[in-house]
């Protein structure tokens, strides 16, 4: 009878005791999240009342999220009509959770929900974005669906047919060495896994790494988690969670922890010592071909960027420009910086930090995805290298088939910004 | 019978079978045109029309990783093409099957570009080469969904019982 987070999670949204991995359920959802693509599952939506002569009325405003984050301010006239379109649904409706295209409330659809408070331990949280995993940062089920998948949500407030996905234990133990992060870990971890070795099940993070880990760690880890297969990654609540909740969203209200039985029984374990972890890199095109940083050390870059749901946080900026204060980037590299949010951006100028990245030569973009999908700005020209803190380096992740990605940490990004080449942090800069 | 038109390796991400620049076209009905649109001859091939309906590609594993762009399925979806893998990715899968995109889970096939299959419940026949290979079924719970014709209808229905109530 004893269960994972996530067993305990389906449970209680399904009105049972105890479910086994396997099992079939439709639990509730606590919190639909969509980003531009709602223009799609608005599209389905309706198709779902077609003929139906019932009004269409999603299930619960309260319980919708939409923020634009993909392509802002609009690239195309195409995208600003599917964001005028969702707009006006969005005031039809009365949907709440809604951040539209403006510097003090908009950014990243997962940094916005932990930051607005809108996520909770327990939780069952879906997201039209395969990176909905990042919310198990805060001990949530959260996991990415389809649009069409959305529209069913919207309509019906439970998720139709559920599988209870077995659960892969990872514990990490020990402290990040100078110049090692969260970032270094997780990208460790799926070169392990590989690209499909937590195919349908969740990862479930232990260990006094992960305990003495803030939230934005925890965020990137479980961003990430998706990139070994996994269909969700989960820290099981605690103190952090909670401080994060009041302090940073400032919650209010009651916050139920949930948590794993002791002996809950796991599909593995995984034993990670961080204390030996050096920074890594994930090297084209696939994100589990991941190495060791020092082995491609000195490759030419042409672009630098820092950002995205993985690490475009505070503290992702605050090393960066801790390390590139007072100093220039290489000729012959470009670097773009766009903050996760817009209370990010707004923290980052008041600590000085955007000053100290755009003396040094960065670009600082407004918030928002940035050129992580390669639909809006930062494309790369043809055989040109990039280096970044984003989650993907599918061939043409960037907009452009023919330009290779690598993913790191933002301390290699940084290092690396000043030679032009790929460097490591812990060798100095050359 | 299904004639394989062309073989893929592992991992096909999302980005290569739906390219992100092409994301703020979202209608079933326009998105086929970008299909593989960084596959230059295999884009060619389906919007000049060489493909016919339950034509096959076939994979490697993990098709279908990365982004939840239902993109990616309804782009496939509008040339009825099968996609043969040896896996796929969780959303891919869960998309294709709400929109009714065929989907065959083959570890072990074999086929050549031009090879004559024959797909049954549980098995992928080879017909040029004459050998056979096990199909993983689909989940149950998910079978409910494509007997309804998809999940929009499959959804209707309970919205209907629903608000029969
Ligand atoms: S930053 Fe990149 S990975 Fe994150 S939601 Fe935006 S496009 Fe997706």
């Amino acid at each position: 009878m004893l269960q994972t987070v996530v067993q305990k999670i389906l449970a209680r949204a399904s009105g049972k005791n105890h479910v086994e991995v396997g099992e079939v359920l439709e639990p509730r959802v606590d919190l639909a999240m969509s980003h531009e693509n709602a223009a799609l599952v608005l599209n389905q939506f309706l198709e779902i009342y077609d003929g139906t002569g019932i009004e269409a009325k999603v299930w619960d405003p309260s319980k919708i999220a939409i923020i634009f984050d993909h392509r802002v301010p609009a690239e195309s006239k195409k995208t600003a009509t599917n964001q005028k379109k969702i707009r006006e649904f969005v005031a039809e409706q009365s949907i709440s959770k809604f951040h539209d295209i403006r510097g003090d409330e908009m950014g990243i659809c997962h940094q916005i929900l932990p930051e607005y408070g809108y996520v909770r331990p327990g939780y069952v949280v879906v997201g039209t974005d395969s990176h909905t995993t990042s919310h198990g940062a805060l001990g949530a089920f959260s996991f990415g669906i389809g649009a069409t998948e959305m529209a069913s949500v919207w309509t019906l407030g439970s998720i139709l047919n559920v599988e209870v996905p077995a659960t892969i234990k990872v514990i990490v133990n020990g402290k990040f060495q100078k110049y090692v992060a969260p970032k270094d870990l997780i990208l460790y971890l799926i070169g392990k896994l590989t690209a499909e070795g937590a195919n349908f099940k969740v990862i479930e993070f232990h260990g006094d790494t992960i305990k003495n880990m803030d939230t934005s760690g925890r965020l990137t880890i479980c961003n990430m988690s998706v990139e070994a297969g996994a269909t969700s990654g989960i820290v099981p609540s605690d103190e952090e969670t909670v401080r994060y909740l009041r302090d940073v969203a400032g919650v209010k209200d009651e916050i139920n922890l949930v948590v794993p039985d002791p002996d809950a029984s796991y599909d593995r374990i995984i034993e990670i010592d961080a204390s030996t972890l050096v920074p890594q890199i994930a090297c084209p095109h696939t994100v589990d071909n991941v190495k060791p940083v020092n082995e491609v050390e000195g490759l030419k870059i042409e672009q630098v960027v820092i950002g995205s749901c993985t690490n475009g946080r505070l503290d992702d900026l605050e090393i960066a420009a801790s390390m590139l204060k007072g100093k220039k980037i290489a000729k012959g590299t470009r670097m773009l910086v766009f903050p996760a949010s817009g209370n990010i951006y707004r923290e980052a100028l008041v600590r000085g930090y955007l000053y100290d990245l755009m003396e040094a030569g960065a670009v600082i973009a407004n918030p928002g995805c940035g050129p992580c999908l390669g639909v809006h700005q930062g494309a790369l020209g043809d055989g040109e290298r990039a280096l970044s803190t984003t989650n993907r380096n599918f061939k043409g992740r960037m907009g452009n088939p023919i330009s290779e990605v690598y993913l790191c940490s933002p301390a290699v990004a940084a290092a690396s910004a000043l030679t032009g080449v790929i460097t490591n942090p812990n060798n100095g800069s050359k | 019978m299904a004639k394989v038109i062309y073989k893929l390796e592992d991992d096909i991400s999302t980005d290569i079978i739906y390219p992100g620049r092409y994301m703020a076209t979202v209608l079933p009905t326009e998105t086929p045109q970008y299909a593989f649109a960084d596959i230059e001859d295999l884009n060619k091939m389906l919007n000049d029309k060489k493909a016919p309906p339950n034509s096959v590609i076939v994979a490697g594993k993990n098709f279908g990783c990365g982004s939840s762009r239902e993109q990616a399925c309804s782009t496939l979806k509008g040339y009825e093409l099968i996609i043969v893998a040896r896996n796929f990715a969780r959303i891919f899968l869960q998309n294709s099957i709400n929109l009714g995109l065929q989907t065959i889970v083959c570890p072990d096939a074999e086929a050549s570009v031009g090879d004559d299959m024959e797909i049954s419940a549980d098995k992928l026949i080879n017909k040029t080469s004459g050998k056979s290979f096990e199909i993983i079924p689909l989940p149950q719970a998910r079978q409910a969904i494509i007997d309804a014709g998809g999940l929009i209808p499959y959804t209707r229905k309970r919205l209907i019982e629903k608000a029969g109530k």
